[in-house]
């Protein structure tokens, strides 16, 4: 039955004499999800990194070929789970811009506050899980104390604390809380009054800069041809908010800038995005007394249908572009649906920045691409 | 005043008075081992809580606080929980080297425990190389490490075994040298002979900066010989799982995890014995009623508070700094601290023959 010489199994690309092959993952302190990394080590020097996906596959694109484009919105929350509010925003523009749907001045402001609160909390778990793959733990702890005060806001506005599914097409799904304006301004000065801490612990510190300084360096034409968009991308110099180049919502009527590093190493993503939450800050400042009066949510019709097309929105995320594409057949739901998003092509390169270094080095790179497993994966 | 000369005198007269010498020395020593084992055991319970505790404080939370009151008995729950745990071995483990590993390391730390003076005159043994003794058997502890890590048969706990032995080999050095410039003030090794010396001041004031200088060195050294954050590489729970542990379960793992704690309060105590006087009170130059009150509390709360001070010291650091990288790691001790202590040794060489310390 078998031929003979058939190769039943190739041993020719095992790997070389004194090459060490370890399997980083799915389950793995330092990958932060199900990423299961093939790391091909010589000593405790990175030869090569191979990345495996698909441990949290839930095929979001193709459930939200069958849901209506009322619902498709709140799938988008479980996709990248620490910008939710941002996911939900970036499909509920696209039904918008489809449909033509007027969208009231209140919520388009309250949108872009939970935005940026979206984008801080983001930021803020970053900077403690990133701390603790470093070795450091205490930061965890007071990047979740702000980080807490935010998802407590996000419950009264909406009742959910991470998954927000608080947009619907045309609007918000109910207005505010009485005490929104007032907590937001709390959180404010608390978030002022304690960046100072993580200067001393984190920013300043020898062996944090030693660890990151010439890290996992990304040049800005890397960056271009990898795809790669938000922090990842500033940070090498390559100018890609999408806040400024397409503004949405109330973006352009703000002041803001865009942050940008030029040294492309993890020290240069760090600095990003500790400097793009003072930035999040002096917006929601901008916004927060002029919410004006009105209508939360705008009329709509009561079934959704897009017309006949190809429809593309893109936002920016905490982690950078997320792009929403819909081919619409003209029905209640989506024919085809594609998001893409900044995870993916961020961890794409991390072969390039991480290969050569120790290992030590790949939790300094891979904490600061900000890798959300279920936003690759999707 | 409260010494525990007299009970240790009594129970030795009563133990010769009754049976022969060899028989008296024989009990004694079983009795010496028992409290070394207690010792362990209670070192271990406290320790743990109060990383948590030291932890939970910096990290602006509360720490274990239901188990008794203050959570004062969660350790004693844990340590229940581990020793009813199963102990899997691996399958493709050496299984010998494996189950040795721990009581390996563990046996380092009771050889350590001999010659340190816990109060005045109570001491194991008051060996006349003290120091030698010290610095020579705590090397052996990396033998153990690296059993464990060779014997799980796991790719990690190999990385973290060869980064245990290049990082304990390295700043043993850095240890040693900071341990002699005592040796060099005092002109002994034993330890009783380098508390005596201190009776008129702490080493770390009387040495003027070299004694300074040697006492962070030797901080810095020991961290990394017990394998403590910044320089917890061996383990390093983000890169390496739980780097030379990572297989080891129940009590075999508890055996480690308190092996750790009572490597941190042996190189403490000796720090505070070399530095800090051991169990000699503070005394300022000629403020006799202030010395006469330090002499009233006894000398091993004064050796305990000292020893405490260090760990709290180390426990401080662990939850503040964030990890080396590995080669950072040996960079530090063969371009940096080596050269300091060679240089500080040096110093204090001359300091000592020209008697300039006080």
């Amino acid at each position: 039955m078998y031929n003979q010489t058939e190769i039943i199994k190739d041993t020719s690309e095992l790997g070389a004499e004194g090459e060490l092959v370890i399997n980083m993952g799915p389950q793995h302190p330092a990958t932060h999800g199900v990423l299961h990394l093939v790391v091909t080590l010589n000593g405790e020097t990175i030869k090569k990194i191979e990345p495996h996906l698909g441990y949290i596959h839930r095929s979001i694109e193709k459930m939200c070929e069958s849901l209506t484009y009322r619902q498709f919105i709140y799938v988008t929350s479980r996709m990248d789970y620490l910008s939710s509010h941002i996911n939900n925003l970036g499909c509920a523009l696209l039904v918008e811009k489809g449909m033509a749907i007027e969208v009231p001045d209140r919520a388009k402001y309250v949108r872009v506050i939970l935005s940026e609160l979206t984008r801080i909390a983001s930021h803020e778990l970053w900077l403690g899980a990133m701390a603790m793959d470093l070795g450091a733990f205490t930061p965890f702890f007071y990047a979740f104390r702000e980080r807490e005060m935010i998802t407590d806001i996000m419950e009264d506005t909406c009742g959910a604390r991470l998954t927000m599914n608080y947009i619907v097409p045309g609007g918000l799904m109910y207005d505010i809380h009485p005490d929104f304006q007032k907590k937001v301004k709390a959180f404010i000065t608390q978030f002022k009054s304690k960046v100072n801490e993580y200067e001393d612990l984190v920013t300043n510190n020898v062996i944090f800069q030693s660890r990151t300084k010439g890290v996992g360096i990304l040049s800005a034409e890397d960056a271009i041809s990898y795809g790669c968009t938000g922090p990842v991308a500033r940070a090498s110099g390559v100018s890609c908010d999408i806040r400024k180049i397409y503004p949405y919502e109330v973006y352009d009527k703000v002041e803001f800038d865009e942050v940008l590093e030029t040294a492309g190493d993890s020290f240069a993503r760090y600095m990003v995005r500790v400097k793009e939450m003072n930035q999040s800050i002096r917006i929601i400042e901008q916004l927060i007394d002029n919410i004006p009066e009105g209508d939360f949510v705008g009329k709509t019709k009561n079934v959704l249908k897009l017309p006949k097309g190809e429809f593309y929105t893109r936002v920016e995320t905490a982690r950078g572009e997320l792009g929403v594409f819909v081919v619409s057949e003209g029905g209640t739901t989506p024919h085809r649906i594609k998001f893409r998003s900044p995870g993916f092509s961020n961890l794409s390169v991390l072969n390039h920045i991480a290969a050569g270094s120790k290992i030590g080095d790949l939790m300094a790179s891979m904490g600061t691409l900000d890798l959300v497993i279920p936003d690759i994966d999707r | 005043m409260f010494s525990l000369e007299g009970i240790t005198t009594n129970v030795q007269d009563w133990l010769f008075m009754k049976f022969n010498p060899t028989l008296a020395l024989a009990i004694e020593c079983v009795i010496v081992i028992l409290l070394a084992i207690s010792l362990f055991a209670i070192l271990g319970l406290v320790l743990v809580l109060m990383e948590r505790k030291v932890a939970a404080h910096i990290q602006i939370r509360l720490g274990p606080n239901r188990v008794g009151p203050g959570g004062m008995f969660q350790t004693v729950a844990d340590t229940l929980k581990l020793i009813m745990k199963e102990g899997l071995v691996p399958d493709m483990a050496d299984k010998f080297l494996f189950n040795l590993a721990p009581f390996v390391v563990m046996m380092v730390g009771m050889l350590l425990l001999a010659p340190i003076a816990f109060a005045k005159n109570f001491q194991i043994w008051d060996i006349n190389i003290g120091v030698l003794y010290i610095s020579s058997v705590s090397s052996l502890s990396v033998i153990g490490i690296l059993m464990a890590g060779w014997a799980s048969n796991n790719k990690y706990s190999l990385l973290g075994a060869m980064r245990s032995g290049a990082q304990i080999v390295s700043y043993e050095l850095s240890a040693g040298f900071a341990v002699l410039t005592i040796v060099v003030l005092t002109g002994s090794l034993q330890l009783s002979e380098i508390v005596n010396a201190q009776q008129n001041g702490w080493w770390i004031f009387k040495g003027h900066i070299p004694a300074v200088i040697a006492f962070v060195l030797y901080i810095i050294a020991v961290t990394a010989e017990t394998n403590r954050a910044p320089f917890d590489l061996a383990e390093a729970e983000s890169e390496l799982t739980a780097g030379f542990h990572t297989e080891y379960s129940g009590m075999r793992f508890a055996l480690f995890f308190l092996a750790e704690y009572i490597n941190i309060f042996i190189v403490c105590a000796i720090g505070a014995t070399l530095f800090f006087g051991g169990w000699m009170p503070l005394h300022i130059g000629n403020w006799e009623a202030f010395n006469h009150i330090m002499d009233y509390i006894p000398s091993s709360v004064w050796f305990m508070g000292k020893t405490f001070f260090l760990i709290f010291l180390i426990m401080w650091f662990r939850w503040t700094f964030p990890r080396l990288r590995v080669d950072q790691l040996l960079n530090l001790e063969w371009k940096y601290l080596l050269p300091i202590s060679l240089f500080n040794l040096l110093l204090v060489a001359v300091i000592a023959i020209l008697g300039w310390h006080f």
